[in-house]
């Protein structure tokens, strides 16, 4: 991935929410480059945390392998 | 000199687009005004979206309420330092601005009558402070300030805003003949390039600044862009050592574990194994006020009782609860304590330290949002054209405290007020801008060739860190003299490292290394007016709380501070004790 995209991910992974700053920041340092994120993150903040803390399962399964690795992250 | 920057004129330019930002863009864009609103980040990602509680409004739907009451526990909650005036302003606009919001189409919770459902919270009573509580509350479910977001971003939309995002402001623009505001720069990341946005009015709504200290429930972004700026323009910032805690925030992380956990039997240990707040409130125990837990956890901390190889925070057990009781009536709070502590409370305590979430001070302004500072006579002399709204201001409605669900109603009154203030500020101008000042953008400039241009220097990451670490040993939730005295040295040296800040991508094309840098200017200046502001102030008073002087003392500090970048002076100016229509609240022992 260039760094350009890599730097546009890293800006979108920052939010409102802290919990989310912290997981995207941890999941970031060691998946610079996982373009499957992006698309995540166009999610409303707390609509991403249900998900990422995992109070909502009803999600996009196109996004099932991101969720995953977030969640276990 | 290299070429002039690119300049774009608006009648109104708002910085930051949160809840007060969005509702000032809104009167302003309803008025047909050409209104610029700047965001580092994507307007619904602002962080009025971590607000839950509820939006405060006497509208008495469920109990008797009236807006008078609402102010008697507003003022007794500032413990007094707040402006009555602009407090009986607020409480008086609450329902209208809620209502408001109800049309726009915001999810309230409802009762059965079809009426807005409001819940108590916390300092809200009947009857001046009797033991009934409010019913003042209005909320959607958990997703207060989420909900508020979105349906201010959609109105703006609707009325034309037009939002710059992904840009940050960097510095004011200020007409050298009377010190109005004409403008500001900003950073556009797409891009990289400076520009000048030049308004007839220019608004702050630019958040607080709760990452300049290690334990917080800010996001990321909350890095007090707005109050550096003002600072380095010559504003002074007000009360800024009046911080609000909240006693169990994850350690190393930040996010907060609910008082519920405590209501439900857990309790706090120290490293001994001690259950230390028997000592220090025998009856109440871990469910003392939040700031008595705060002290006495800051206490254990300071005299080494402390956990974990830095001995720096203390132990929530509540694995006696079973788990049962954790996964039915505390839900959510294993994932919290699994994700951001690697301690699963079923089994293990989760490590906590009092942990900060709100800036009562911050750009002194009045309750039409005009920015406000002391010249000549004057202790209040307008700054033409520059406001400020919601947290980066200061009012004064909070005063040393905030009660809950009195920001969001904040962000809502002062936003709107402030907009319509603008709006008849801009009328009653002439039709054309004022001229630029020659050295327009300059100090933005500069700020970023030292910056490209530095081939070595202190890390951004590193001098933020000691920063954060700086400021939540030597002013914290309690304060002791010598902490404070050393940590007004130890800022200042930061602030020194700061200057020589160094990173080694110079790529202009989305360069977040370089807006971090940036950032850590404006962390800098709202640490030094926080620790100076601090250290100068002796008493004890709301968030303020002080091992030397443990009591309000009405008689010496009955006001409020302003602190100014250069020389790191103090200014002092009055609380306004007298409100707009009705008698005096006289300050009186606060006990709940």
């Amino acid at each position: 991935m260039e760094r350009e995209a890599r730097e546009r991910l890293r800006w979108k992974c920052r939010r409102g929410l802290l919990e989310l700053d912290l997981v995207l920041q941890r999941y970031l340092e060691r998946n610079p480059q996982d373009a499957e994120l992006s698309e995540l993150l166009d999610l409303a903040d707390n609509d991403l945390w249900d998900i990422v803390s995992g109070r909502n399962e009803r999600y996009d399964g196109r996004l099932s392998g991101i969720v995953a690795r977030l969640r276990a992250s | 000199m290299s070429a002039a920057l690119p300049v774009r004129r608006f009648d109104a330019i708002v910085v930051g687009a949160g809840g007060s930002g969005l509702r000032a863009a809104l009167e302003l864009a309803r008025a047909s005004l050409k209104v610029a609103v700047l965001s580092k980040v994507f307007p619904t990602r602002s962080h009025t979206v971590a607000a839950q509680g509820g939006i405060a409004a006497p509208l008495a739907n469920s109990t008797e309420d009236n807006w008078h009451w609402h102010m008697y526990d507003t003022v007794k909650g500032s413990d007094y330092l707040g402006d009555q005036d602009a407090i009986e302003y607020m409480c008086r606009r609450a329902n209208e601005v809620v209502v408001e919001l109800e049309h726009m189409g915001m999810p309230f919770d409802r009762l059965e009558n079809g009426k807005i459902y409001q819940r108590p919270f916390g300092g809200h009573t009947q009857g001046y402070g009797s033991a009934k509580m409010a019913m003042r509350a209005c909320a959607a479910a958990d997703r207060t300030g989420h909900a508020m977001l979105h349906t201010l971003y959609q109105q703006n939309v609707r009325a034309n805003t037009q939002f710059f995002v992904e840009w940050m402001a960097l510095d004011l623009i200020r007409d050298p003949q009377d010190g109005a505001v004409v403008g500001v720069t900003a950073l556009e990341m797409e891009t990289g390039e400076v520009h000048i946005l030049q308004g007839k009015a220019v608004l702050f709504a630019t958040g607080g600044a709760g990452r300049i200290f290690a334990a917080s429930t800010n996001a990321f972004i909350n890095t007090g862009d707005g109050l550096g700026i003002a600072a380095r323009a010559g504003i002074p910032l007000q009360d800024m050592e009046f911080w609000q805690f909240h006693p169990t925030g994850v350690h190393g992380a930040g996010v907060l574990i609910t008082e519920g956990v405590r209501g439900e039997g857990g309790y706090l240990l120290n490293k001994d194994g001690e259950r230390f707040m028997e000592r220090y409130a025998p009856n109440a125990k871990d469910l003392a006020s939040r700031d008595v837990v705060s002290r006495a956890m800051t206490t254990e901390i300071k005299e080494g009782r402390g956990c974990g190889p830095e001995a720096d925070h203390v132990l929530l057990k509540l694995d006696h609860l079973g788990p049962e009781v954790i996964n039915l009536r505390l839900p959510g709070i294993r994932e919290i304590a699994i994700k951001f502590a690697n301690a699963d409370p079923i089994r293990e305590p989760i490590p906590v330290v009092p942990t900060v979430h709100y800036q009562m001070g911050g750009i002194p302004a009045n309750y039409m949002g005009q920015v406000v500072v002391p010249e000549g006579a004057s202790h209040e002399a307008i700054v033409p054209g520059f406001y400020a709204a919601g947290e980066c201001s200061c009012v004064s409605v909070h005063g040393a405290n905030r009660l809950g669900t009195n920001s969001l109603l904040d962000l809502l009154v002062f936003g709107k007020s402030s907009g319509e203030q603008m709006a008849k500020d801009i009328r009653a101008m002439p039709r054309p801008h004022r001229n630029l000042p020659k050295d327009a953008g300059e100090l933005s400039r500069a700020r970023l060739a030292r910056l490209d241009g530095a081939s070595a220097g202190e890390r951004v990451a590193e001098v933020g860190a000691d920063l954060r670490r700086v400021m939540q040993a030597h002013c914290g939730v309690f304060r002791f003299p010598d902490d404070l005295a050393k940590g007004v040295e130890k800022v200042k040296e930061i602030a020194a490292r700061a200057q020589r800040s160094f990173i080694a991508d110079k790529s202009k094309v989305f360069n977040t290394a370089r807006v971090e840098a940036l950032e850590l200017d404006n962390l800098v200046e709202t640490a030094l007016a926080t620790v100076v502001s601090a250290d100068a102030r002796l008493e004890s008073r709301g968030a303020q709380a002080r091992a030397d002087f443990p009591e309000r003392d009405d008689r010496d500090w009955l006001k409020h501070t302003l602190w100014y970048k250069e020389d790191n002076r103090l200014a002092y100016k009055p609380v306004h004790l007298k409100p707009l229509t009705v008698e005096a609240f006289e300050p009186k022992v606060r006990t709940y």
